[in-house]
């Protein structure tokens, strides 16, 4: 039926050779090629971004990506601010994942000021980054599926991110953005209630990711779309520059929480998620399982935390807070792969430099440039969000 | 340590802690030591490359931080060049992400890759004819108030004594 609709060949003729360098000539003007723009405003775009593809037919010749739509200039304005005052400004580099920014830059000042964090706070602050963690994968679900054409399961996932991001409210005051961390510390204890209200929440999404499981990665579309479609080849693990769910699921086990273990991960009882086939499917049902190991991790953070201690180390007055001279990286696990702030201190007030590493940085740009051709124009989307990329990182 | 100390002319050897390192090396010899640590060292993993503008030594420092997976460790090689002749020798070769590094090094802070790919190309500014703006020299503040004007009806107020007047009108 399909071949008497459609004409289909397997005779690739039609297409152009490659030359020894493996790339193609392409000539706008034979009419054989199109520029397509994908993005900066389009739905199958995450965030601000656009791909300059060059399609041939239906399929993807070449293609390169644009940022800039979103530069704030946050590294350069944090030279121009006091240590505290970056506080601000940190959470604001990912909206999806405010507090591995502040852990990351009150980490890396904690690790020049030479200041040891509370016990108390070290829970509180593996509890906040769980948080987020698993807000941020439940807001990731609703592009992957999206992209594949099921919007409803988007729906679901924006309602179960919403109960997380009540429960961020309470214990912060902040939804998105909760300067939480602070130099020294944490904000702030758990709120009368916050464990029973969050036990609340974390099954109702383990509900709602039963059927996600049955609608989405049982549905034989998502399957047909995404099962061996985005290839990511093991070598190009450290070629690229890979890290997180994208590495583990082409079956490389990198894990910060578990290579470098920081604040109480080394206490919790967990195993990097590792995935085998690499393609589409296997990323989201490593990113989903990592969902469902989030919520294990909260369960145990809570039954391991003590009930109070001290959340904050005694710190010098932060309004005049010499940080003593040096240079050092800090780095965390979030949903999309090492993320790192690499910080200098010139022993003043301000900050000398301050890098942010942001996972998508290799994965939206060279990493997406090599894995885009010769796919076809509708799997564009479902293939970015597949690699997680998030542009405000790669434009800080 | 020892082994690369004997091999190159590394200057200064910061232990920032346990499983990080910064090492300086004369910029001749830069590429060759990253290239060496990559291959016979283990340091597979690039995890960043930056620069710092240290204006009062009229320097650059790039900072090329590796990671070795199987050891995990960090080390970062850190290289000075002169910010009259800000120029390094392109590592695009080595690692796929590092020609998006340098293309944003030469827009942001002026430091040229002879032979990267598209180092030229605008990478997040389009048309910027100024100073690169991540140098120490570039005057944020200036900028804004030479490029934009204040917008016709908005009134700018000192922060406290607009607090004193709408706080506490009576007093004088």
């Amino acid at each position: 039926m399909k071949n008497k609709l459609f004409k289909i060949t397997e005779d690739r003729s039609q297409f152009p050779e490659k030359n020894a360098d493996g790339k193609i000539d392409i000539d706008l003007s034979s009419h054989k090629y199109l520029k397509l723009w994908q993005g900066p405003q389009h739905p199958g775009i995450t965030g601000n971004m656009a791909l300059e593809l060059t399609v041939l037919g239906d399929e993807v010749m070449h293609c390169e990506t644009h940022v800039g739509y979103l530069h704030r200039g946050f590294e350069k304005l944090m030279e121009r601010r006091k240590y505290i005052q970056c506080f601000p400004i940190v959470c604001r580099v990912a909206v999806p994942e405010p507090d591995f920014n502040e852990y990351c830059f009150a980490s890396a000042m904690e690790e020049l000021a030479g200041i040891e964090i509370p016990e108390m706070a070290k829970w509180l602050r593996t509890l906040v980054l769980e948080m987020s963690r698993l807000q941020s994968y439940l807001m990731w679900i609703g592009g992957q599926s999206g992209a594949f054409g099921s919007g409803i399961i988007g729906q679901w996932a924006n309602y179960l991110r919403d109960l997380v991001l009540d429960r961020f409210e309470e214990l912060t005051g902040g939804r998105i953005y909760h300067m939480y961390q602070l130099p020294g510390g944490v904000r702030g204890l758990l709120p009368d209630g916050f464990k029973e209200r969050m036990e609340e929440t974390l099954q109702t999404i383990e509900k709602f990711m039963g059927d996600i499981d049955k609608v989405m990665f049982n549905n034989a579309v998502f399957k047909k779309r995404s099962v061996g479609i985005g290839y990511i080849d093991p070598a190009w693990i450290n070629k690229f520059g890979i890290t997180g769910p994208n590495a583990r699921a082409a079956g490389v086990a990198k894990d910060v929480r578990k290579d470098y273990p920081y604040l109480k991960y080394a206490d919790l009882d967990f195993d990097a998620i590792v995935g085998k086939d690499s393609d589409i499917y296997t990323r989201a049902d490593v990113r989903r399982k990592d969902l469902l190991l989030s919520i294990d991790l909260i369960r145990q953070i809570f039954a391991k935390m003590p009930e109070k201690g001290d959340i904050k180390a005694k710190t010098p007055n932060v309004l005049h807070w010499k940080v003593p001279k040096g240079e050092t990286y800090s780095r965390a696990e979030c949903t999309r792969g090492e993320y790192g702030y690499y910080m200098v201190s010139d022993g003043t007030e301000y900050p000398r430099r301050i890098n942010v590493r942001g996972p998508s940085y290799t994965h939206a740009i060279a990493l997406l440039e090599k894995m885009i051709i010769n796919t076809n124009i509708a799997d564009v989307a479902g293939l970015m969000v597949s690699l997680h990329t998030y542009p405000p990182e790669i434009e800080r | 340590m020892n082994d690369i100390k004997t091999k190159f002319d590394i200057t200064d050897i910061i232990e920032q802690r346990e499983n990080l390192s910064f090492i300086t090396i004369p910029k001749e010899h830069a590429i060759s030591l990253v290239t060496y640590l990559r291959d016979v060292k283990g340091f597979k993993h690039l995890v960043l490359l930056t620069a710092a503008d240290w204006l009062e030594d009229e320097e650059f420092q790039l900072t090329y931080l590796l990671n070795n997976p199987d050891e995990k460790s960090d080390l970062g090689v850190r290289v000075f060049i002169s910010r009259e002749d800000a120029t390094m020798e392109t590592a695009h070769h080595l690692w796929e992400q590092v020609a998006t590094y340098q293309r944003e090094l030469k827009e942001m802070f002026g430091i040229d890759f002879p032979g990267s790919p598209d180092v030229d190309k605008p990478f997040i500014l389009e048309g910027w004819d100024d100073k690169p703006p991540y140098r120490r020299d570039f005057d944020t503040k200036q900028y804004s108030e030479d490029t934009y004007f204040p917008r016709p009806g908005r009134e700018s107020n000192d922060p406290a004594e607009y607090m004193k007047k709408k706080l506490y009108p009576d007093e004088k």
